[in-house]
């Protein structure tokens, strides 16, 4: 019988005992689960419900040679959303804009960075205001996911003053991200975009902080504060950099907002750049948090190219200033000395086949040596110099002259100059096809006119070689191990004999109306054709390359001002900073006529 | 039937009574959630059922043995008159909203008739099996028994409601088990099913044929039989991938996800996943009752219902988890105590019925959490927020005080 109570007590301690196991079979699984692999699972769950919200690292304050600020940080406030997916992120970015301003483009925007760095909160603004700050706080209930903190923001004191080589700082875009350079960055970072800031990201960005927020399993924020212990931002240091403030400043007034051109002002001997402008300026604090459309039109638009680096960017004819390369070349290779006469006197112009060449004074100089026609900068004389060089010499000399490179300073984005490479037959049969051009290249080539623009950074850095001994040193703004190259050779006589022609120039020649009382200036004027007409007269750039004091200089400036006329307009400029620089003053001369 | 022994199962009763407390205190908890929900609520509806619950209890531990027996038929044909009416006007609810599984009217949802069906059928096979004076030996004595399982399983399954449906196949098996019939009968009839289980792996399918040819040798069935039983096989083996084309997408991705949840962990899988990690960082003591993270952040799906093991997991860890096991094996080992001390067939096979339909609630819900066990949409006796569920473990206790009262032997106090 099935239901004889044996047989039920027996069924009964079968199914008890399956039970029994089955129970602990169960109580086993959960012990696994518990107990063995707690620490896995309590991890998965931090994991669940913390999410990681980026505290940006405050960039590297950038000092001045004395320890001013020239830039810094100051609170500001971004915000954020989080979000577990791109459709719940669009549709609070679409409630959010009910309250507060937020165009199609800024939604995009979001949605972009979000798609990009899906665990991050999604940026919405870099960089709020402190009444969008103001108005989402109110409305902070409504929007879970909303994340307002603070980031600091780039600030420059003197921000137009340091346009020229500070850059700006704005949020990493897509082409960057995309490069190798910007491995490790994400969307939504700020970097450097232009100048120091961009030259020298990679010391001035910091290290980037994580606070932890709670959140639940839709994302919404539900603690903001002590979920677990913040992992604080690591500031960069700050940067040092041999920019001398107050000369900068001063450079910055001395062009103020009618001049245009560029000026780099550094120590001869070891390259450190106390100042360098590019006329007319701009301010890079307009830049920070995304420029204003209407600021940027207005910049692009503007006829004097706010934005373009006349320093280190701009490339010009080098006018009279290149006939110190010419003279260089002339005294390495034997071809005269500085009391040598040229064959043919000046007569305000010079007869080369059929052509005329002129001289730029027309009453002319009569028969000069090498040192005077520095000081007079006789066109006559150098075309001829130039014609006894020869033009592969001059070619292929310029070019050791670092004619056709770049300063290397530490800057992004500098010009290469332009200048014809060696062999120069070559080049001109290249450039002109093989009967399109003729020797009479050589006397441009002498007077710094023809196949050469150079920027205002390699002409100093070529006048800190005549400055010292030849060699000549790399220009760096920020503070660092100085680098020199020797650009030429010239025994000590020739070295001081150079040295005092162009002290000849400043005494008696070309820029006699820019003396500085007590310390012996020495330079070079020049006045570079720029291809430009105003009516019938074309415009002229005007250069002043120069150091001082002449017999062991402790600064070289150069000047061009675009457009500007004649050179002497540039070695006014010129002599103010280097007096500004050295505390002396300025003798007012009579103005010479000159080149 | 003596009025002397009319003494309530005080154990019985005192498990139900821990188990519902520990339940209502876990429903209350899972309403406590950061971002608070209609769930905060809910634990006040789940004490009133647990009123009414106790309540239908103790009204029905007065009725006899005799009057469950005359109310089977009644209730067996309600029960599936119930279910058919829920094909054309069942509505969803909550997790199951596609499902038919609510008796509703005019848009109030009235209860689960399932729940009601379950304790019906239960008494309709005992009823069925106890006719018979000697356990069932053939397939020709199981006609019976399986058809009156049968009927309310496939109407189950139509809503569809897989969870109950395994349910009411876990009753059958277990009340044949008591009824004494041999487990070779039991493996014969369930072998088709698992053939449909392992037709996918063919070599596995291939192996489990020769098992079963060997079984039937052994058990030496009529030779009718055991041509269809292996014809069965030959069949369910065959048609298995047909059938799994049959299933609804998520039904088939449930499946899947049982074998390897991080397939898809962003969505089906993601169940599993939340409710192993609750259980998981829950560790020994727990994070303290209502301050499980998973379960405050909403990471927990249904915490309230399927998925309110885990809370307590987390919660309480695995020392409360210990003692709600305990609880529940108790309970269980106490109903077939009870089962096994009843004088009569009948009242037997309904108690041990009973508690079968309890230990495949608890063996597949706390499995599921996990990932022990596929998830089907099935709840936890006594701590799964619902009506007619609260009320259905009620109505079993209350049968089983009274199915004891009339035992063998004194109730003694000892649980097992």
């Amino acid at each position: 019988m099935s239901f004889h109570p044996n047989e039920m007590q027996r069924r009964a301690r079968l199914a008890s005992a399956l039970l029994f196991l089955a129970f602990v079979f169960l109580a086993g699984s959960f012990f696994r689960t518990q107990v063995l692999q707690h620490a896995q699972y309590v991890l998965q769950s931090e994991e669940n419900r913390l999410r990681e919200v980026p505290l940006p690292a405050p960039r590297g304050v950038i000092y001045d040679r004395n320890g001013q600020i020239i830039a810094e940080n100051l609170p500001g406030y971004s915000v954020s959303l989080l979000a577990p997916g791109v459709d719940s992120l669009r549709a609070a970015l679409r409630r959010l804009a009910g309250t507060i301003a937020l165009s199609p483009e800024q939604i995009n925007q979001a949605i972009r960075r979000f798609r990009r760095a899906p665990n991050r909160p999604a940026v919405i603004f870099p960089e709020a205001s402190f009444d969008v700050v103001s108005v989402l706080e109110e409305h902070r209930v409504e929007f879970p996911g909303l994340i307002i903190q603070s980031s600091p923001k780039r600030y420059y004191p003197d921000g137009p003053a340091m346009a020229a080589f500070i850059g700006y700082v704005g949020e990493v875009n897509e082409a960057e991200l995309a490069s190798a350079a910007f491995r490790g960055y994400k969307a939504g970072q700020q970097v450097g975009k232009d100048g120091l800031e961009r030259q020298y990201e990679s010391q001035l960005r910091g290290r980037e902080g994580t606070r932890f927020v709670e959140v639940d399993a839709r994302g919404r924020v539900v603690r903001e504060a002590g979920a677990r212990q913040d992992l604080l931002p690591e500031p960069a240091a700050p940067l040092y950099t041999n920019i001398d403030l107050d000369l900068q400043k001063f450079v910055v007034a001395l062009f103020g907002d009618s001049l245009i051109g560029g000026v780099v002002a550094m120590d001869p001997k070891t390259g450190e750049v106390l100042a360098l402008h590019s006329a007319p300026t701009f301010d890079p604090n307009r830049f920070i948090g995304g420029i204003p459309f209407e600021y940027w039109r207005a910049l692009t638009e503007d006829q004097r190219r706010p934005l373009y680096n006349k320093a280190i960017k701009g490339a010009y004819a080098p006018g009279s200033t290149w006939k110190l390369a010419t003279t260089v070349l002339a005294l390495q290779g034997g071809v005269a000395t500085l009391d040598d006469h040229m064959p043919v006197a000046c007569t305000g112009g010079y007869q080369y086949g059929d052509r005329r060449f002129k001289c730029w004074d027309k009453k002319g100089h009569g028969s000069l040596t090498l040192a005077q026609a520095i000081e007079a900068s006789c066109d006559v004389y150098f075309y001829q110099l130039g014609l006894k060089i020869g033009l592969s010499r001059l070619v292929a000399g310029g070019v050791d002259l670092g004619a056709r490179e770049r300063t290397g300073i530490d800057l992004p984005a500098e010009t290469r100059p332009s200048f014809p490479s060696a062999p120069a037959t070559d080049y001109y049969n290249r450039r002109f096809g093989p009967r399109g051009w003729s020797n009479a290249v050589s006397l441009n080539l002498a007077i710094g006119q023809g196949e050469n623009a150079q920027t205002v950074v390699n002409m100093a850095r070529f006048y800190s070689a005549l400055a010292t001994d030849g060699q000549a040193a790399q220009p760096r703004i920020v503070r660092g191990q100085p680098q020199r190259l020797t650009l030429f050779k010239l025994d000590e006589e020739q070295l001081t004999g150079v040295k005092k022609a162009l002290a000849g120039v400043v005494q008696r020649g070309t820029a006699a109306a820019s003396q500085i009382r007590g310390v012996m200036l020495a330079g070079k004027t020049g006045t570079a054709q720029s291809g430009k007409f105003r009516g019938s007269s074309e415009l002229n750039h005007a250069w002043f390359v120069g150091f001082a004091p002449a017999n062991d200089a402790k600064i070289v400036v150069a000047v061009m001002l675009e457009f500007g006329g004649h050179g002497t307009r540039a070695a006014h400029i010129a002599s103010k900073i280097i007096e500004h620089y050295l505390k002396v003053q300025t003798t007012q001369v009579l103005n010479t006529e000159g080149d | 039937m003596s009025t002397t022994r009319r003494i309530a199962d005080r154990p019985l009763v005192a498990l139900a009574m821990a188990l519902s407390v520990f339940g209502i205190a876990m429903v209350y908890s899972a309403g406590q959630t950061d971002v608070p929900t209609l769930v905060a609520r809910l634990y006040k509806m789940q004490i009133l059922w647990f009123v009414i619950g106790v309540s239908a209890a103790y009204a029905i531990s007065r009725a006899s043995v005799r009057f469950l027996d005359w109310v089977t038929v009644p209730a067996y044909a309600l029960s599936c008159a119930l279910l058919l009416l829920l094909l054309f006007v069942g509505a969803g609810a909550g997790t199951a909203a596609s499902t038919k599984s609510w008796l509703a009217i005019g848009g109030v949802r009235l209860g689960q008739p399932s729940e009601l069906a379950k304790i019906a059928v239960v008494l309709m096979l005992a009823r069925i099996l106890a006719e018979r004076k000697e356990e069932p030996k053939s397939f020709i004595d199981l006609w019976r028994p399986a058809l009156a399982v049968f009927v309310p399983w496939a109407l189950i399954m139509r809503q569809p409601d897989l969870g109950t449906g395994i349910v009411f196949i876990g009753i059958f098996f277990a009340m044949l088990f008591w009824s004494g019939a041999s487990w070779q009968l039991l493996v014969l009839v369930a072998s088709p099913v698992v053939s449909l289980i392992l037709a996918f792996s063919t070599g596995l399918w291939g192996a489990w044929f020769l098992v079963l040819i060997a079984l039937v040798l052994w058990y030496r069935p009529y030779l009718v039989e055991g041509v269809a039983i292996v014809l069965a096989n030959v069949v369910t083996g065959v048609v298995a991938p047909v059938l799994w084309d049959q299933l609804n997408p998520y039904q088939q991705k449930r499946l899947l996800v049982f074998l390897d949840p991080s397939t898809d962990p962003r969505a089906s899988g993601y169940h599993v996943i939340q409710s192993q990690v609750a259980i998981g960082s829950g560790g020994w003591i727990g994070k303290g009752f209502t301050l499980g993270s998973q379960k405050r952040l909403a990471f927990l799906p249904a915490q309230h219902t399927d998925f309110i093991f885990p809370v307590v997991g987390e919660e309480l860890g695995f020392i409360g988890v210990s003692i709600a096991l305990a609880l529940f094996l108790f309970l269980l080992l106490r109903s077939v105590r009870i089962a096994a001390r009843s004088p009569d067939p009948f009242p037997s096979l309904v108690a041990f019925g009973l508690a079968s339909a309890w230990f495949v609630h608890i063996i597949v819900n706390v499995g599921m959490t996990l990932n022990l066990m596929p998830i089907t949409g099935i709840p936890l006796p006594f701590f799964s927020y619902g009506g007619s569920f609260m009320l259905s473990c009620w109505l079993a206790v209350g049968i089983l005080v009274r199915i004891s009262s009339e035992g063998r032997g004194p109730a003694d106090m000892l649980v097992i």
